[in-house]
């Protein structure tokens, strides 16, 4: 092989290798997860972590480590926060592909980028300051720190990305699809429901999965607009403690090598199976997606 | 179609405006608090004293020093690696198994949770690397946090690049590694600065990766080595707005620091856009 031949498959080998590195970044991820985690399921148990109803480390009577109340506070403001932001964004996404005049569009769309750009930690700072009392005064509480102050807060985070993606989506229907059913006689309205959104539910139904998988893995805001109660929420206006919220508090408080630290390991491990899903499920949903376009 | 329909139909498109009006007044709403509110904590004296009086008083200099060390040193680990991986991603391989498996790695990289990276940072670079608590720790994190915009915005500006560009290098008898050094990347360069930009200013707002890896609740003196703790400004607001002992009283400060914040983030992004655009406009007149 020539010099310059040599040097060719060298440099390409090279590049490859930081291709190569991403994988085996998150595969060294998983990897620690797992292998910080084991002690923990070695000693506990694996099913303990799901069946014990109470998360108590430093309990006088032996500690417990049930994963159950922070998985439900973890649920139900993800859940709080889909069910404003998605109706709110497919509305807007709606809004912007179809009826915004393009002048509209141009300041519109960097506008919702912007708050994609915003810290997750002056969110949750805007939470605890302008939404707190905000929310103690409307539902007659003494504060204003409970799920659902994280759901609006999380819906605020989810929405750029509902909002693009769902946007995209429209955008990519056909306009050969509306022309045919408004040639028929259908109203600007009949096509949209009947037509334009049947027609981008798979790239919908994504930006649902993919502001969820936000919602699921948020810290800072939850962590601070939550209460940090570790009881599984009853209502909405009920304080509560996500996995996120108690990995980034507890974290700091174990010495290493301890079964409480490698048990906050066991949570990571199990929230990045979560939003594994989600991510993997809106891929699916994409890849469908995009078959049926081609 | 009767007069109800109609009235149906207005009432419904009536709401989809509704529904923009809200998102726009809420964004708007949370930019004038901060804004109206954190102004009057900024001066010359907030921007370049250290905390003082416990932290009630002084300014926020060593936090907007350690935020800028430490997107410098994210820098300096993920642009590397994301340009390489664009590099091969978009110029030395057709698609095949590695190339998917590259993309569903980013893909996952960029769903991972924040305060994930946190627990690797610490899994890895504290415990099995040995490094102290430092901004070597936390910019190594960071890195990896970032690595899946940056991979995304290089490709992105390499894709931007005609392939008539290359077709013509090639055909000139340039070897492939001359065609992406001479041609491609002085004309994708412009492209992977916003990349670049970006990932920056990701990194300027997060705060759960550097909690255990290196960001200090209060440091009387700037770091003097990347193996120094530092503070950081979103953890600096976390701590004013939830740790402190006097919340009332440092209110001010919080507001002060949280209007620093935002402006350096969207003062970053806004560069990337302007860039970006500026970039786009010179590659259409380029008469492709």
């Amino acid at each position: 092989m020539s010099y310059r031949r040599f040097k060719e498959r060298a440099i390409g080998i090279f590049f490859a290798g930081n291709g190569v590195v991403v994988i085996l970044l998150l595969l060294a991820i998983l990897y620690l997860l797992g292998q910080n985690s084991w002690p923990f399921f070695k000693e506990v148990g694996f099913l303990k972590l799901f069946t014990d109803n109470q998360w108590n480390p430093t309990s006088f009577f032996g500690p417990i480590f049930g994963i159950r109340p922070m998985m439900i506070s973890t649920i139900m403001v993800t859940a709080g926060a889909l069910a404003i932001a998605f109706p709110l964004g497919v509305a807007c996404a709606a809004y912007l592909a179809k009826m915004a005049v393009s002048w509209e569009r141009e300041i519109l769309k960097p506008f919702v980028e912007i708050l994609a750009g915003i810290p997750s930690v002056v969110i949750g700072f805007f939470g605890l300051v302008v939404l707190n009392p905000i929310i103690a005064r409307i539902f007659g509480l003494s504060n204003g720190l409970n799920v659902l102050n994280g759901s609006i807060l999380l819906a605020i985070m989810a929405l750029p990305t509902v909002i693009s993606l769902a946007e995209d989506a429209l955008t990519a229907v056909p306009k050969s699809f509306e022309e045919g059913s408004l040639a028929l006689g259908a109203t600007p309205w009949q096509t949209l429901w009947r037509v334009t959104l049947p027609a981008a539910k798979s790239g919908i139904a994504a930006s649902f999965m993919l502001g969820m998988g936000r919602a699921i893995g948020e810290t800072m805001t939850v962590l601070m607009v939550m209460g940090n109660v570790l009881a599984a929420p009853g209502s909405f206006l009920d304080p509560g403690m996500t996995m996120t919220a108690v990995i980034a508090i507890e974290l700091g408080e174990v010495p290493f090598n301890t079964t409480h630290y490698f048990a906050l390991f066991a949570v990571g491990l199990v929230l990045f199976i979560m939003t594994f899903l989600v991510n993997l499920a809106s891929d699916l949903i994409l890849n469908r997606f995009q078959g049926v376009e081609k | 179609m009767n007069n109800n329909g109609k009235i149906h139909e207005k009432i419904g498109f009536l709401i989809f405006r509704l529904a923009m009006l809200i998102v726009v007044a809420g964004i708007v709403y949370i930019f004038f608090d901060i804004i109206s509110k954190g102004a009057g904590a900024l001066s010359l004296e907030f921007l370049t004293d250290r905390p003082r009086d416990g932290m009630t008083g002084g300014g926020i200099f060593p936090a907007i020093v350690g935020t800028v060390y430490l997107i410098l040193i994210t820098t300096f680990v993920s642009v590397p690696i994301g340009v390489g991986a664009a590099i091969f991603l978009n110029e030395y391989s057709r698609e095949n198994l590695l190339t998917r498996l590259i993309r569903m790695a980013l893909r996952n990289l960029a769903g991972v949770p924040s305060i994930v990276f946190g627990l690797f940072g610490v899994a890895f670079f504290i415990q099995y690397m040995g490094l102290r608590p430092s901004l070597l720790a936390a910019g190594l994190t960071m890195g990896i946090l970032t690595l899946p915009v940056t991979v995304t915005a290089s490709e992105e500006a390499l894709k931007t690049v005609p392939a008539s560009f290359r077709q013509g290098a090639l055909a000139l008898g340039a070897s492939p590694w001359q065609m992406i050094r001479g041609i491609v990347l002085p004309q994708a360069l412009p492209g992977m600065l916003t990349g670049a930009i970006l990932g920056l200013a990701r990194a300027a707002g997060e705060t759960a990766p550097i909690l255990f890896t290196g960001a200090a609740f209060f440091l009387p003196f700037l770091p003097n080595s990347i193996h120094s703790q530092f503070m950081a400004l979103p953890y600096h607001l976390y701590i004013l707005a939830t740790q402190h002992h006097a919340i009332a009283k440092v209110r001010p400060l919080a507001y002060g620091t949280a209007l620093v914040l935002l402006l350096l983030v969207i003062i970053l992004n806004g560069t990337a856009v302007i860039l970006r655009a500026h970039y786009r406009n010179k590659m259409r007149r380029g008469g492709i």
